[in-house]
């Protein structure tokens, strides 16, 4: 009997201990109330929402930070960072970076960057960043779990392969289907070949784009499928006899990249604002041709 | 070898024997002619070398010194093949050892099938023969955990007669038995030693060694310090230590 | 009361034990009356074992649920609609891991028994062969088991070499194999020396040779008693078999990593975490049966 109720004391003090912690109150606004009308800026819009770390906002992206969306090579300043080190903001992603913070209200200075795992920018708990972009494509399905900001860049996706390969030549969905594709995890790559290629091999999904180059270069599959940029850049750099098929059309509604945040941010409306400027004031477009020039320059695979 | 012309060879020829273990020194220098047919019954006390000197002649020991000569062919040069010289001596061992995972039929007949070639057949056939003639004919699919000490031990005596050895080694193979279970492997010894088999035996069990043996070794801090005929032996012991010793015998009761 | 006064017959005890009095229903020392804490067997000590295992799960799950992030969790790992899209799909793809693991576990079983012959191997002559196994048993225990997956995977396709296989399956095999046949040479040397010297003796008495003394002898009594560490090492070969998901093959494990990277979901997890448990929880409890049978044997019933 006094053991079991000395296991009782046990429980009641781990329940005690696991109480649920106290939420950081929410930044002070200025006496605004509900009624107030919508910010006009993103700065001011960033001022209201807050960020996690006061006068600095915090920016997650993948480790490697792979080109064309990060360029500037590594530094010894930021070592961790492997292919590019974010700080440089250059490459695609890096710019967009440095332009949607400015219309924030955060200066070149006042950006940290976090490396994030993709599986780690939507689990739950609270985030170490305010908001994260690793050429994470927006679905329904996937705003359920967070926040997404609107488009700052619309993909297609692109066939490699290398020279010689069977598929070098094709020009039609059909005569792919024979092949032995595969695709990174976490794209929207591999869905598209299930759903619109549809090969009678079964597709291979890597971890990350490393294994998919290597595997690719190892003969083990015919092709990949990756975003058109990163296939200009895994052709280029990567894959000595690479080469791209082609581009694939778009099915159904045009995919894009978005920035993602904790679901239910306040920061989310303020990213939109900034975009929405970006856009307008041409700085977004200037963005894309300076980093993604060879956009339109690879043929379209028929389906 | 032939000790001269025409003369057969003898079963067991031990000389000069020596083993240690470690820095214990057991055996230390014996020498031992056994002709065939001969029960050889060693005696003495724990630790003098009766085990150790058995487990020598059946090679499972390597010697230090010395040689041992079975029926004319040196076992302990270099070079031997060793399995083919097992096959010509059986050993029974005091912890019986049968194989626990398999039937008692199949301990018999495991060496004969797969040392020398015998057809399961027949191998069968000789086993039953033997399980019969010691009186085991009912058990022969039982697995060994279910038959008692006595039991046990005849089939391991059994398991040791299917290779048709010309020398059998007993190596104090009813001291782990109780009492009222001694007697039923006692008697299987008798009748082997009848039949004409060799044997060297180790062994606490004096009245049998008086009745069974044609000579009894006396073996006292790992020397043969006393060898004769049983009567002469137990009889009129020639040797202090001998006497000391069949002394602690009797008055522990055991004789 | 003195047992088998006015008691009912139990017919679950082997024949011989006495009649228990209902007032103590489990036979003390039983594996069911040890598990529920018994030494003291008693209605009463089953009540208060249950009661305290209610209290204790019940508390827990009013803690966890009751804590601020858990809608969020339960949308993230339960979430219902994802399970039930996600749960066939792993199911079907699982296919694939069990054809791995059965492949490799049968190639494990043999290529470990070899290594562990060769490990026994007595004598300076057979040295070389010894320190091979050695070698072999201490590099594949030590490096983790995804990087020998990557280095074959990845690896020896990259060589180019005439004839090598290029599927990732056949590489996969081939590293799990070797590395988990590290471990089992180890269980079934663990499994040679605990048979006793004196088997050895009687068989080589006998004029059996050394390899038939292991053949016969040795290893049908080694084997079997390690059967629980083999099924141990085998459900641990099971779990990763998904390991070669990173050489991208779409086996279970890449299944609910694509489901839970498309949906921004962790739930494919759990749906992998129970399709594992549905899968292993039956082997488990094989092996605690299949001891505890041949404990009853060796032992005749008695408990200890």
């Amino acid at each position: 009997m006094r053991k079991f109720l000395l296991g009782l004391a046990v429980l009641a003090v781990v329940a005690a201990a696991c109480a649920p912690e106290e939420d950081d109150p929410p930044p002070a606004d200025d006496g605004a109330t509900a009624t107030e009308p919508a910010p006009v800026d993103a700065a001011s819009c960033a001022t209201d929402a807050g960020t996690i770390s006061d006068g600095v906002v915090t920016v997650g992206t993948g480790n490697p930070a792979f080109p064309p969306w990060w360029e500037g090579g590594t530094t010894d300043e930021n070592a961790d960072w492997e292919f590019n080190d974010p700080y440089l903001l250059e490459g695609f992603e890096g710019a967009t970076v440095g332009a949607v913070a400015e219309q924030l209200g955060f200066g070149p200075d006042a950006i940290e960057f976090v490396p994030v795992p993709f599986n780690k920018s939507f689990a739950p708990g609270p985030k170490d960043f305010d908001f994260v972009l690793q050429q994470i494509s927006y679905s329904d399905k996937r705003a359920e779990a967070v926040d997404f900001s609107e488009s700052y860049y619309d993909v297609n996706q692109a066939l490699v392969s290398v020279k010689g390969s069977e598929i070098e030549g094709a020009t039609t969905l059909a005569e792919l289907q024979s092949a032995e594709l595969g695709a990174p995890l976490g794209t929207t790559s591999f869905d598209y070949i299930e759903q619109n290629i549809q090969p009678t091999e079964e597709p291979a999904v890597y971890n990350d784009l490393n294994g998919a180059v290597q595997a690719l270069k190892n003969g083990q599959v015919d092709g990949i499928v990756v975003d058109l940029p990163t296939a200009f850049f895994v052709t280029a750099v990567q894959i000595p006899k690479g080469v791209i098929v082609g581009q694939f059309p778009t099915v159904g509604a045009q995919e894009y990249f978005a920035l993602a945040l904790e679901k239910d941010s306040a920061l989310t409306e303020c990213l939109d604002l900034a975009l929405q400027r970006l856009k307008d004031d041409g700085t977004l477009p200037a963005i894309q041709q300076e980093w993604l020039a060879d956009n339109a320059s690879a043929p379209v695979i028929e389906g | 070898m032939t000790t001269a012309a025409g003369e057969a060879p003898r079963a067991v020829v031990i000389e000069g024997l020596h083993k240690s273990f470690g820095d214990l020194h057991v055996l230390r220098g014996i020498d031992l002619q056994v002709a065939d047919h001969e029960v050889i019954c060693l005696i003495g006390a724990s630790g003098s070398g009766k085990s150790t000197l058995l487990r020598c002649v059946n090679l499972i020991e390597p010697i230090d010194a010395g040689r041992i000569v079975v029926e004319g062919d040196e076992i302990t040069a270099p070079g031997v093949d060793v399995d083919a010289i097992r096959r010509r001596i059986g050993i029974v061992f005091q912890s019986f050892n049968l194989f626990p995972h398999m039937s008692v039929l199949h301990n018999i007949t495991l060496a004969p099938t797969k040392v020398v070639g015998t057809p399961a057949g027949e191998a069968d056939a000789e086993a039953r023969e033997l399980l019969d003639r010691f009186g085991l004919a009912d058990k022969a699919e039982e697995y060994p955990d279910r038959l008692s000490g006595g039991q046990q031990q005849r089939v391991a005596i059994m398991r040791a007669l299917a290779m048709r050895p010309d020398i059998m080694l007993l190596d104090e193979v009813t001291s782990a038995l109780d009492p009222e279970l001694v007697a039923e492997v006692l008697d299987v010894i008798r009748e082997l030693a009848a039949a004409g088999m060799t044997m060297l035996i180790a062994t606490h069990e004096m009245g049998f060694a008086r009745d069974i043996a044609t000579r009894v070794c006396f073996l006292d801090d790992g020397v043969i310090a006393e060898h004769g005929p049983p009567e002469q032996i137990f009889g009129g012991p020639q040797h202090e230590r001998t006497r000391q010793f069949l002394a602690r015998i009797v008055a522990a009761g055991r004789m | 009361m003195a047992a088998g006064s006015g008691g009912t017959p139990n017919l679950h005890s082997p024949p011989g034990t006495p009649e228990l009095d209902p007032r103590f229903p489990l036979p003390r020392g039983s594996r069911r009356s040890r598990i529920l804490g018994g030494g003291e067997p008693g209605a009463r000590s089953v009540w208060i074992a249950v009661a305290s295992t209610v209290a204790f799960f019940g508390v827990a799950a009013i803690l966890i649920v009751s804590s601020p992030g858990w809608p969020e969790i339960k949308s993230t790992f339960f979430n219902g609609r994802v399970f039930e899209e996600s749960f066939p799909k792993i199911v079907r793809q699982f296919g694939t891991n069990v054809f791995i693991f059965l492949v490799a576990e049968v190639f494990v079983l043999i290529v470990a028994l070899f290594f562990a012959v060769l490990r026994s191997l007595p004598g300076p002559v057979f040295a070389p062969l010894r320190i091979l196994a050695i070698a072999y048993t201490d590099i594949f225990r030590g490096i983790p088991t995804i990087l020998v997956i990557s280095l074959l995977g990845f690896g020896m396709p990259a060589l180019r070499l005439q004839g090598l296989p290029k599927s990732e399956v056949f590489w996969a095999i081939v590293a799990l194999t070797l590395v988990y046949s590290a471990y089992v040479t180890e269980v079934y040397r663990a499994g040679i020396e605990s048979v006793h010297p004196s088997q050895t003796a009687a068989a080589r008495s006998l004029g059996l040779s050394r390899l038939q003394s292991m053949r016969h002898v040795i290893l049908p009594q080694a084997v079997r008693r390690v059967v629980p560490p083999l099924l141990n090492d085998f459900i641990g070969l099971q779990k990763d078999s998904a390991l070669v998901a990173f050489l991208g093959v779409v086996e279970a494990l890449q299944t609910a990593n694509i489901i839970s990277a498309a949906e921004f979901n962790f739930t494919p997890f759990v749906s992998l975490a129970l399709v594992y448990l549905v899968i292993t929880i039956p082997q488990t409890r094989f092996v605690d049966w299949l001891v505890e049978r041949d404990r009853k044997r060796r032992q005749g019933g008695t408990v200890l």
